[in-house]
């Protein structure tokens, strides 16, 4: 059953009037971008939705500065397509709808170990916070120190501290030049070694995919002499894995793409998202027979698509990372919570922080289990 | 001291006796320091306008020292003041009459280097070079740079977010820190993140980083380290006017460059650091920028030519490329020198750190030049160009009455005006004493209260680094009940330090 709406604010005052409101008539919300993700988490819990679709446009956008500030609720098309415009891009390479999800997510793409996230290119949020109240924190500019850094700690807060009405994000340069050298034939284990090497090296690739069957891709980007010297650097480091392919034209952004949202992996069975250390990708899945996977991130990022009885929780647990199960069945939603339990003093931590943005538990406090407010 | 702290607790300092024999039960040996000539030894950091001797200095050894000194300290209600290498520009390690002072140079031990994961794992005592120093034997490096980089700890570099000349393109040490362990105030041991690049903590992380030791103390610290570029050159460009100086950094940024540094220096600087250092930099110039780029050779070279056609095309009165390591090493001895070049002009200084759009400079810059006009001081000008990070130099005597609160006046000016123009008070310094009162400048009363929500998550006694950051500490059970309406507190606002 969908959740029922509950506001669609305009502006500021009308959100913090929507969640004073549900404050006060003890209901809880979920803040609602384009729902691209609106199936993680437990589907049966008691909410209804704030939608942040009133909170689109483009506030402020100087190239030369490196800043786009943009309200949450903008689509991120919409964002990439005026960032290309000007030869620019979000270097964390999102997958999403709305620029607020992207965030409220924290979902960063292949270029994540070389660029950073969403994480490291948030410069400054406002929002409204749980308590109903209106604040900001951060700033304008791409290097700030001034108090603490909220705009951080809410991306990848899933929207249970404050219901953001607009960031600012670092810009960067999109590369003038794309190559992605591709080595066939690779089991899990040597494919992954030679993607540390590749991640070691002087070659600066943007890029570092194995995508079982297919093969082992990394990706460089920039200046056309620097991709075409940096491409025979890497055919070097690859010669002795076998041999190496080039993908130019728009055979390589397709292929990243297909990277960053695993849509190659099957669609019937649950899909995880493991965090682990780099070197631990192919121990990870050595335990887990021959459940379909992905590995990003030069290994330290696994996508898993598995049946129901595979414990990927405990695998990733294994190797000191983390799975987050992003698609299910509403059953199996509502028994495994969406996110990996954490230690017992940072869940304290993190349930303190909570209460301080969010007393009344207002917003979406049961999205990942009871236990996890 | 013209800043103020908040009143010490005579009852605390009449327990000194009794709480260094305490504290040496659980740190025995050289490490608690209660003798007075001692203690003056940690009085200031580098923000030396600023002293006070600390009730008691603790160095412990081990995280589970450390766990034991808070956890004494919170039993009884004492305050604690963490400090690295004592190289903070804002005052952040500034003790307190009434509080201990943790200082965690003895911990200074590399505790694993993992090539595989491309991580370090340290303790907070190891310096910031030595980090670099520990793996460029495989061709890898530690990103963020501080000035003071041969002397400052990681773990102070974990408490500033501190930055660095090349961070526009590897950014602060935020961007570069996956885990640490962090003792609570009331001594738990928790760790955050780990050797993974995401994990579901890192939000809390984020907020650790840059925190200046208001939320715990940093006990590990795990860095990414990166493979060192292959080459690198400099270019030293000289302008006839900042004007010229400011478009030629927009115009490179436009062009889809972004430099591993780009740095700007005025006049005054340009002629105080040739007097000083000689470094062979154009003394016709109004203004001067290096330039770095690295990469592959490939790279540098194709970079070079374009921002040397750049630089021409925004009117570079002088270019220069440097053809070897050696010269590269040599443009960059000069700014590297900036602030030693000022002890020759005025026997104090104080070094702002403001952040600006990047548009807006020449118009700062000749309001700063008025202003110090106006406070009857003089000022010079170095900036990281390319993230718009201001660094205006205020010169002043110490000895002479009136002149340091003249130049914390000037600064504070400087200060506001950068947020005035869309920047924001500190760009890699932290806010400390220094930028405590003016933070109401860039923040409401209930930014303020929000960001405090944070600190009393951890720390609801207050007693982690007190009259640092915030210029006004609610108790935290106040600061529950507060209830704002229209944007405006409904309580009466407790008095200032």
């Amino acid at each position: 059953m969908n959740p029922p709406l509950f506001a669609a604010p305009a502006n500021e005052a009308e959100l913090v009037e929507a969640i004073s409101t549900a404050r006060d008539e003890r209901r809880t919300v979920e803040l609602r971008g384009a729902g691209t993700r609106a199936a993680v988490g437990d589907p049966g819990r008691e909410r209804a939705i704030i939608d942040m679709g009133g909170f689109a446009g483009i506030i402020d956008y100087e190239p030369t500065e490196l800043v786009l500030t943009v309200g949450a609720g903008t689509p991120l098309a919409e964002v990439e397509r005026l960032l290309a415009a000007n030869g620019q891009m979000l270097a964390f390479e999102p997958h999403g709808g709305t620029i607020g999800g992207v965030m409220a997510a924290g979902a960063s793409g292949p270029r994540r170990p070389f660029a950073g996230g969403v994480r490291d290119h948030l410069l400054g949020v406002e929002g409204v916070s749980g308590r109903g109240e209106a604040f900001k924190a951060g700033g304008r500019v791409v290097k700030n120190v001034t108090g603490y850094d909220l705009p951080r700690l809410m991306t990848g807060s899933w929207g249970r501290l404050a219901a953001i009405t607009s960031l600012s994000v670092k810009v960067l340069p999109k590369g003038r030049a794309e190559a992605t050298v591709m080595v066939e034939g690779l089991d899990d284990a040597p494919a992954l070694a030679l993607l540390a090497r590749a991640a070691g090296s002087a070659a600066e690739i943007s890029g570092a995919a194995h995508i079982p069957g297919m093969g082992t891709a990394m990706r460089l980007e920039g200046f056309g002499p620097s991709v075409a010297a940096r491409v025979e650097m890497l055919r070097g480091l690859c010669a002795s894995s076998g041999e190496a392919r080039l993908i130019e034209g728009d055979g390589s952004p397709a292929l990243w793409r297909e990277v960053r949202d695993a849509s190659g992996l099957p669609q019937d069975l649950p899909l995880w998202r493991v965090t682990a250390p780099a070197a631990s990708g192919a121990r990870l899945t050595a335990d887990l027979g021959d459940a379909a996977r992905l590995y990003d991130w030069a290994g330290g990022l696994v996508w898993i698509a598995a049946p129901e009885s595979v414990d990927v929780r405990a695998a990733a647990s294994a190797v000191g990372g983390q799975a987050m199960l992003v698609r299910a069945s509403d059953e199996m939603r509502a028994r495994i919570g969406a996110l990996h339990p954490e230690a017992a003093g940072v869940a304290a931590l993190r349930s303190r922080i909570k209460a301080g943005f969010d007393p009344a538990g207002v917003l979406d406090p049961e999205r990942f289990g009871k236990a996890q407010i | 001291m013209t800043v103020s702290m908040p009143r010490p607790d005579a009852a605390t300092i009449e327990k000194r006796g009794v709480i260094a024999a305490t504290l040496r039960s659980i740190v025995p040996g050289e490490g608690v320091i209660d003798a007075e000539d001692g203690r003056r030894v940690f009085e200031s950091d580098a923000l030396t306008a600023y002293a006070q001797s600390p009730l008691l200095v603790v160095l412990p050894r081990t995280a589970a020292e450390v766990s034991a000194v808070l956890r004494y300290c919170h039993g009884r209600g004492i305050k604690v003041v963490p400090r690295g290498a004592g190289t903070s520009l804002s005052g952040g390690a500034l003790p307190l009459a009434d509080a201990v002072l943790l200082g965690l140079s003895r911990m200074s031990r590399i505790l694993e280097i993992d090539y595989d994961n491309r991580v370090v794992v340290a303790q907070p005592g190891v310096t910031n070079l030595a980090i670099t120093r520990a793996v460029e034997g495989r061709g890898f490096y530690y990103a963020p740079d501080p000035s003071s980089q041969i002397a400052c700890t990681v773990g102070g570099n974990v408490a500033e977010n501190s930055g660095g000349v090349h961070c526009l393109k590897y950014g602060l040490t935020t961007n570069n820190v996956l885990g640490v362990e962090l003792v609570l105030v009331d001594g738990e041991v928790t760790r955050l993140g780990g050797k993974a690049l995401e994990s579901s903590d890192h939000d809390i992380l984020s907020v650790v980083i840059g925190s200046e030791g208001l939320l715990g103390v940093v006990t590990e610290v795990t860095v990414r380290i990166l493979p060192r570029p292959l080459a690198a050159r400099a270019l030293l460009l000289g302008f006839g006017s900042v004007e010229d100086a400011a478009r030629c950094v927009g115009t490179v940024i436009g062009a889809g460059v972004i430099p591993a540094g780009m740095e700007m220096m005025d006049r005054p600087a340009i002629q105080a650091i040739e007097a000083f250092a000689a470094a062979g930099y154009p003394l016709d110039a109004q203004a001067l920028l290096i330039v770095e780029v690295d990469g592959v050779e490939a790279e540098c070279a194709h970079l070079a030519a374009e921002i040397e056609a750049m630089a021409r095309a925004c009117g570079a009165t002088s270019i220069s490329t440097s053809k070897d390591e050696a010269e590269r090493l040599a443009f960059w001895a000069g700014r590297k020198a900036a602030f030693p070049a000022m002890g020759r002009l005025a026997p104090d200084y104080f070094c702002m750190d403001g952040t600006i759009p990047r548009a807006a400079l020449p118009r700062v810059l000749t309001r700063i030049g008025a202003l110090g006009d106006l406070h009857g001081l003089k000022v010079a000008n170095v900036f990281h160009a390319g993230d718009g990070n201001l660094h205006p130099l205020i010169l002043y005597d110490g000895n002479n009455e009136g002149e340091l609160e003249r130049a914390e006046a000037f600064g504070a000016d400087i200060l506001r005006l950068c947020v005035e123009v869309g920047g924001v008070l500190t760009g890699e310094h932290g806010v400390g004493v220094e930028k405590r009162d003016l933070m109401g400048a860039m923040f409401s009363a209930v930014d303020l209260a929000h960001q405090q929500r944070v600190k009393c998550a951890f720390d609801p006694m207050l007693l982690m680094n007190p009259g640092k950051v915030f210029p006004t500490l609610h108790r935290c059970a106040e600061l529950g009940r507060v209830h704002v309406h229209a944007g405006r507190l409904a309580f009466p606002e407790l008095p200032r330090f």
